[in-house]
């Protein structure tokens, strides 16, 4: 570490954590990404389910990172778009027999317009405000998704069984399986275009409205397009994982879309830390797994447990994963020297 | 002379109209007018509170004027967004530094490209081969800028770690990375000790000579603005004092009282 970046590191607020790299090095991402490779062929098919699930939930937060990490816009919203996602896939794969791998895009669509719209009105919002407005929408999605007349697609509050697919062309592996990697494939994706997204002209000019909008708008940034294609592009991640989801669950129903799913991609995100991409996948073993871990601490007092562990994350480590990346880094950088 | 010298001379490159400005019931701006023409350091001066940042402001579209025009190049100006100033070549500096913080040097200027530049978040997410080209583009004018002033070495260090003179030159190469025609500089010297104040100076002047730019320069700094500019517009509350060389404004009766105030108050 250079004289300079001491110096950065020594100026930077605790909520600005500085973008120098939003990714992994080469080295670090290609084994990361040989693990996930090569982790579900050792491990039993409920273990692949719970992988599956790290990697649909990791891409939910990774979805708020953009909105929050990039463009400066907090959202407790999430889990409506998720729900949304959810829901279009469930509904198209059962009531309409399309295969389930056509069904995500649409799931996209859709929650993109539905994300723009809601940028709409909430470009007058910000901060704390802006919490307040997804939150709303967070807390009407169950019962929007339990309304009659929409009964005969979604089932109502009896929610939706779906059909876990088979692996195509007569694969030898198990449905899990099967349904780990194409979700494999279709995170890796979203993550490679989503770096893109950040490092391009539209992502700095996220990031400018996130840091400065008025110089922002005086270097011909369109503050208000770019806030609300946040909010559409962070929706429409959001509902491909939301789709992603119904797939390995094989059931929708409107409580499974709460606010409490909000706050959890909410936490994901701050403890992966708040604009680092890679650490949105931290971030959703976090949610998934200490909440196990809490419970095998103590059975009767497992969400107090999961405070403490929570409180001792924030305060030791308040940039999240990314911190303690930046120290395995710098720990590497001097046992090298040495 | 030419004709297109005279045509050049007689029409201005901005044009502010009889420009006034109300904030509830204070008159922040009252009928000011005066023309910048191309190639011209223009100094704007005045005392506290004279209605220069107002009138600067109004200029990048912060503010709408109650009454009256601002012309680039015979066009209004008042129609457009602030977003879409940039666009027709009007750049600004910021008072006490408006950079993004978070963002490396690099990235500061690259932003500043963005009104000539286009793209679309799906071509942006693929990563596109027009995209690519644009990048490379973008990135090779952003080097041109970084060395033009002196500042490749912090390209990839984050601005909020920076001196405060450095941040200023980095908001410096911002402005200059949208080819803009016309350079709003809101007292660049804010800030700065004695030399480089004067280093600052001679960058303005190597700036406007070598990168064919207009220059509108809101200064405290007296000695700044009266060594650079070729014309000064004094200011005093709201209202045009005196327009002319600096020596003319210098020695203007009015605006050395609205400095010193004078005997028979």
């Amino acid at each position: 570490m250079s004289a300079v970046e001491d110096v950065v590191e020594g100026h930077e607020a605790v909520e600005a954590v500085p973008k120098r790299a939003m990714t992994l090095g080469t080295g670090t991402s290609v084994v990361v990404l040989l693990l996930l490779i090569a982790v579900p062929l050792f491990a039993k098919n409920f273990v692949i389910f719970q992988l599956t699930q790290l990697l649909y939930l990791g891409l939910a937060v990774l979805a708020l990172n953009i909105l929050t990490g990039g463009s400066g816009q907090f959202s407790l919203g999430q889990s409506a778009f998720y729900g949304i996602g959810a829901y279009v896939t469930a509904v198209m794969m059962e009531q309409f027999n399309i295969p389930y791998f056509l069904c995500l895009p649409v799931a996209g669509v859709v929650c993109f317009g539905a994300g723009f719209l809601f940028g709409q009105p909430a470009l007058r919002l910000s901060g704390v405000y802006l919490a307040l407005a997804t939150f709303a929408l967070a807390t009407a999605m169950p019962q929007l998704l339990k309304l009659n007349f929409l009964e005969k697609w979604t089932g109502g509050v009896q929610g939706l069984v779906v059909t876990k697919p088979d692996a195509p062309f007569g694969l030898p592996m198990s449905q899990d399986m099967w349904l780990y990697y194409f979700t494999l494939v279709v995170v890796l994706a979203i993550y490679i275009f989503s770096v893109n997204l950040l490092r391009s002209r539209s992502g700095r000019a996220f990031m400018a409205i996130r840091d400065n909008e008025i110089a922002a708008s005086a270097m011909g940034v369109n503050v208000a397009l770019y806030k609300t294609l946040a909010f559409g592009v962070s929706a429409a991640i959001t509902g491909v994982a939301g789709g992603l989801s119904a797939i390995a669950v094989q059931f929708v129903a409107p409580d499974s879309f709460t606010i409490t799913l909000a706050i959890q991609l909410f936490l994901g995100m701050v403890v992966g830390g708040v604009g680092w991409l890679p650490g949105s996948i931290v971030g959703a073993a976090f949610i998934i797994f200490v909440p196990n871990i809490a419970e095998g601490i103590s059975k009767g007092l497992s969400g107090a447990v999961f405070g403490v562990l929570l409180f001792l994350v924030i305060y030791l480590v308040p940039h999240g994963a990314r911190q303690v990346a930046i120290l395995g880094q710098q720990l590497a950088g001097r046992l090298r020297k040495n | 002379m030419t004709q297109a010298q005279l045509a050049q001379g007689t029409s201005p490159l901005l044009a502010v109209r009889d420009v006034s400005v109300v904030f509830g019931g204070i008159v922040a701006l009252n009928g000011v007018s005066f023309d910048m023409h191309k190639g011209q350091i223009l100094g704007l001066i005045g005392p506290n509170g004279a209605g220069k940042t107002t009138l600067f402001n109004c200029l990048s579209r912060l503010y709408q004027p109650s009454s009256g025009d601002i012309l680039m190049e015979g066009a209004s100006i008042l129609t457009r967004p602030p977003h879409r100033i940039a666009e027709i070549g009007i750049g600004r500096t910021f008072q006490n530094v408006a950079l993004f913080p978070n963002l490396s040097v690099m990235d500061n200027v690259r932003v500043g490209t963005h009104a000539r530049t286009s793209s679309d978040i799906i071509s942006d997410s693929l990563r596109l081969a027009w995209i690519r080209r644009s990048e490379t583009s973008v990135n090779k004018k952003v080097h041109e800028i970084l060395a033009y002033l002196d500042l490749e070495d912090f390209a990839h260090t984050v601005v909020s770690g920076l001196p405060f003179g450095t941040q200023k030159r980095v908001e410096l190469a911002r402005a200059l990375a949208a080819d803009p025609k016309i350079l709003l500089l809101d007292e660049p010297a804010g800030g700065l000790n004695h030399e480089e104040v004067y280093v600052l100076g001679d960058l303005i002047r190597k700036i406007r000579d070598e990168r064919h730019m207009t220059v509108l320069l809101v200064e405290h700094h007296m000695g700044l603005v009266m060594s650079i500019a070729d014309h000064v517009v004094a200011l005093n509350f709201g209202k045009k004092l005196a327009e002319g060389t600096p020596a003319q404004v210098q020695a203007d009766p009015d605006v050395i009282k609205a400095y010193l105030g004078s005997k028979d108050q």
